[in-house]
C-alpha cells in the first residue's frame, strides 16, 4: 500500500502475490496465448457473474432465469448497467461495510436524471424507505423503492470528493486504496459518453445519517450485516454505482464492504398497484411517468 | 428594474373571437399593493461594483470576483432566491449541496457555511446573515415538479427551473449544469421523523445575506415564482444584489450599526 511517505511508489491496492513472474511461461504468442487461456474460469471474491442466471448469491424468492444482472462489486469499486422499464435492482450488504452510492439517469435522455432535492421534497420526507420515489427533475418516478431491511440511507451527504479523501484519508487517486466515489462515477459516467456535467448529487445506502434538532448531521452507520435494498426501475435506466465509504464514516481507515447486486425482470408499478396512488404526489408523478413511456412506445 | 405591480389572479389573454381568457399564471411583478418594501444596503463596507434590483420572477446572474461580498437583499421579505453558483473559468465546477453539507456536518446553511463545489472546494462563504437559517435542500420549484406537488393544472405556471434555464442560456450553459440549489430567505426544517418541507419563512423586509466570492464565481438566481406554496409568502417581491470590494485591510465585516437580529419577527417553522 502507498503511504504517504512514498508518494511516487508503484503498489496497487490489493497486494499482488510475489514471485508471480515464475509462475507464467510467456516467451512466445503461442505460449502466452495458452497462459492467458488458462487463467479463465476462475471465481474471484468480487466479479461479474455470466450468465446472470448463474449467480452463486441468486436473492431469494427470485427466479435465476430472470436475472439479468449479477455481480458482487469490490469495496473501493464501481459499476454501471442500462435497465429496462420494469426491472428489479437488489443491492445486498453481506458485511454490514457496504455503501452503494447511487446515481440513476433516463437511459435515453440522460439530462433527465436523479434529483435528491426533489425526491425528498416532494414526499414531504428526508429519509429513504419503502415506497420511497427517487424522481427525476422532470417531475417523473425513474426508480421507486420497493424493499428495505436496513432503513439506514443517506440523501443529505451525496458521495465523497477527491479534495474529501485526501483530506482525510491522505489519498484519493481512483486506483489507490480510497478512491472518492465521484472520480468513481465520472469513469463510469464516461463509458456512457456523459462527463462531469453530468453528476448530480447522489444517493448512498446502508450507512445512516440522521438530522439533528439543530441541523447537525449525525452519523447512524450500517444495520449490521444481511441487510438489502430493493428498487424498481419505472423508467429505462443508467444505473451508476460507486461502492466508497461514505463522507461521514467516523472510522479513521477506508472502511468499506463488499457489494452484491441483482437485478431482474419484473413489471413496472401500474394503475392495479397500490403504490400507484399512494399518495397525490406518487400518484401524479405516476401519471406522468406513465404518460412519457406510454408516448415513446415503451 | 421593472418594479410594478400586476394582481396576478386577474391576468387575462384576448381571445380570437374578442373576448378574455383568465389565466392563473403571474404576469409581471405580482407583489400586493402596500407591500412594505425595504431596499437596504450592503451588509459589509467597500466600493460598489454593482447594484442592480431584480424584479419578482426574473432570473439575473453576474460574475462576482474573488474577494468581492454579494449582500443579497430581501427587499419585500421572504421572498426565496433561488440560487446557483459555478467557478467564473470552469463551469463544470459547480456548487454542491451535498459537498457544502458534509464539510459542516450540519443540514443548515448559516454565517460560515463555506459554499462548495461538485469537487469540494470553496466558492464562496456566508459571512453575514439575518435570518436564523437559509436553506440548500428544497431545491428549486419547476412547471414538471409543480404538477407533482400541486396537479396537473398549475403547469403552465412559472417556476425557477424555467429561470434556470433561461439564464443559464444566455452563459452559455444548460440543463446539465441545473442542480440542486440554495434557497435563500426560505424556510425548510426537517423534522425528528424525516418529515421535510417549506413552511412560513423567518426572513423580512430589508433582511440580508451576504456571501463572499472565493473565487471568480458566476452567481445565478431565480427570484421565485412559486405561488403554490409559502416561500414567497404568496406575494413574490424584488430583491437586490449588491457587490461590494470590501475595505482595503478591513476585511469584511458589518457596516454600521451591525446586522440585525437574527431573530425574525416570527419563526412558525423553526420546528426543526
Amino acid at each position: 500500500m502507498t503511504t504517504a511517505d512514498e508518494p511516487t511508489a508503484i503498489a496497487p491496492h490489493d497486494q499482488y502475490p510475489t514471485g508471480v513472474r515464475d509462475l507464467h511461461l510467456t516467451d512466445s504468442v503461442r505460449s502466452a496465448r495458452d497462459d492467458a487461456r488458462a487463467q479463465g474460469g476462475q471465481a474471484g471474491a468480487w466479479m461479474p457473474y455470466l450468465p446472470a442466471s448463474g449467480s452463486p448469491h441468486c436473492p431469494p424468492a427470485v427466479d435465476p432465469a430472470a436475472l439479468v444482472w449479477a455481480e458482487t462489486v469490490a469495496p473501493g469499486g464501481y459499476t454501471h448497467k442500462v435497465l429496462a422499464r420494469g426491472t428489479r435492482l437488489r443491492f445486498d450488504d453481506p458485511t454490514g461495510d457496504a455503501c452503494p452510492h447511487l446515481l440513476l439517469f433516463n437511459a435515453l435522455e440522460p439530462t433527465e436524471r436523479l434529483n435528491v432535492a426533489d425526491t425528498q421534497k416532494i414526499p414531504w420526507q428526508a429519509y429513504l424507505g419503502e415506497n420511497h420515489p427517487l424522481l427525476s427533475g422532470d417531475g417523473r418516478v425513474l426508480a421507486v423503492v420497493t424493499g428495505d431491511s436496513s432503513g439506514r440511507h443517506d440523501a443529505f451527504c451525496g458521495t465523497t470528493t477527491d479534495a474529501w479523501n485526501e483530506r482525510k484519508y491522505g489519498d484519493a487517486r481512483p486506483h489507490g486504496p480510497s478512491p472518492s466515489g465521484r472520480a468513481l462515477f465520472l469513469k463510469a459516467a464516461a463509458k456512457h459518453g456523459l462527463s462531469r456535467r453530468d453528476l448530480p448529487p447522489s444517493l448512498s445506502f446502508f450507512q445512516g445519517v440522521r438530522v439533528e434538532a439543530d441541523g447537525a448531521l449525525a452519523w447512524r452507520g450500517s444495520a449490521g450485516p444481511g441487510k438489502h435494498v430493493e428498487l424498481l426501475a419505472e423508467m429505462p435506466l443508467l444505473v451508476l454505482v460507486a461502492n466508497v465509504a461514505h463522507p461521514l464514516d467516523p472510522r479513521p481507515g477506508y472502511v468499506v464492504g463488499p457489494l452484491r447486486v441483482h437485478a431482474w425482470r419484473a413489471a413496472a408499478t401500474g394503475p392495479a398497484d397500490p403504490r400507484f396512488t399512494a399518495t397525490p404526489e406518487l400518484h401524479r408523478a405516476y401519471l406522468n411517468t406513465v404518460d412519457y413511456c406510454e408516448a415513446r412506445g415503451l | 428594474m421593472a418594479t410594478t405591480q400586476t394582481d396576478s389572479t386577474s391576468a387575462t389573454y384576448p381571445t380570437t373571437s374578442g373576448g378574455t381568457l383568465p389565466s392563473t399564471v403571474p404576469v409581471g411583478a405580482v407583489y400586493a399593493g402596500g407591500s412594505p418594501l425595504d431596499w437596504g444596503a450592503s451588509l459589509v463596507e467597500g466600493a460598489v461594483v454593482l447594484d442592480e434590483k431584480v424584479a419578482p420572477n426574473a432570473p439575473w446572474s453576474a460574475v462576482v470576483t474573488e474577494g468581492h461580498v454579494l449582500t443579497i437583499v430581501d427587499v419585500g421579505g421572504n421572498q426565496s432566491a433561488d440560487c446557483l453558483l459555478y467557478n467564473a473559468d470552469d463551469p463544470e465546477e459547480r456548487y454542491s449541496v451535498p459537498d457544502t453539507l458534509a464539510w459542516q456536518g450540519n443540514a443548515y446553511v448559516r454565517t460560515g457555511t463555506v459554499l462548495r463545489s461538485s469537487e469540494g472546494r470553496p466558492l464562496m462563504t456566508v459571512v453575514a446573515n439575518e435570518i436564523d437559517r437559509q436553506d440548500t435542500i428544497g431545491g428549486a420549484c419547476g412547471k414538471e415538479s409543480n404538477t407533482l406537488r400541486y396537479g396537473h393544472h398549475v403547469m403552465f405556471h412559472h417556476g425557477c427551473r424555467e429561470n434556470f434555464l433561461a439564464e443559464a442560456g444566455r452563459r452559455g450553459l444548460g440543463v446539465r449544469d441545473i442542480v440542486s440549489n440554495l434557497n435563500w430567505f426560505m424556510n425548510v426544517p426537517v423534522e425528528a421523523d424525516g418529515a421535510l418541507g417549506i413552511v412560513d419563512g423567518m426572513s423580512a423586509p430589508g433582511r440580508r445575506v451576504a456571501v463572499r466570492a472565493e473565487m471568480d464565481v458566476l452567481v445565478m438566481v431565480s427570484n421565485c415564482p412559486q405561488m403554490n406554496n409559502p416561500c414567497n409568502d404568496f406575494n413574490p417581491t424584488p430583491l437586490r444584489m449588491i457587490v461590494v470590494a470590501p475595505a482595503r485591510g478591513g476585511g469584511p465585516g458589518p457596516v454600521a450599526g451591525g446586522p440585525r437580529s437574527a431573530r425574525a419577527p416570527r419563526t412558525p417553522g423553526d420546528a426543526a
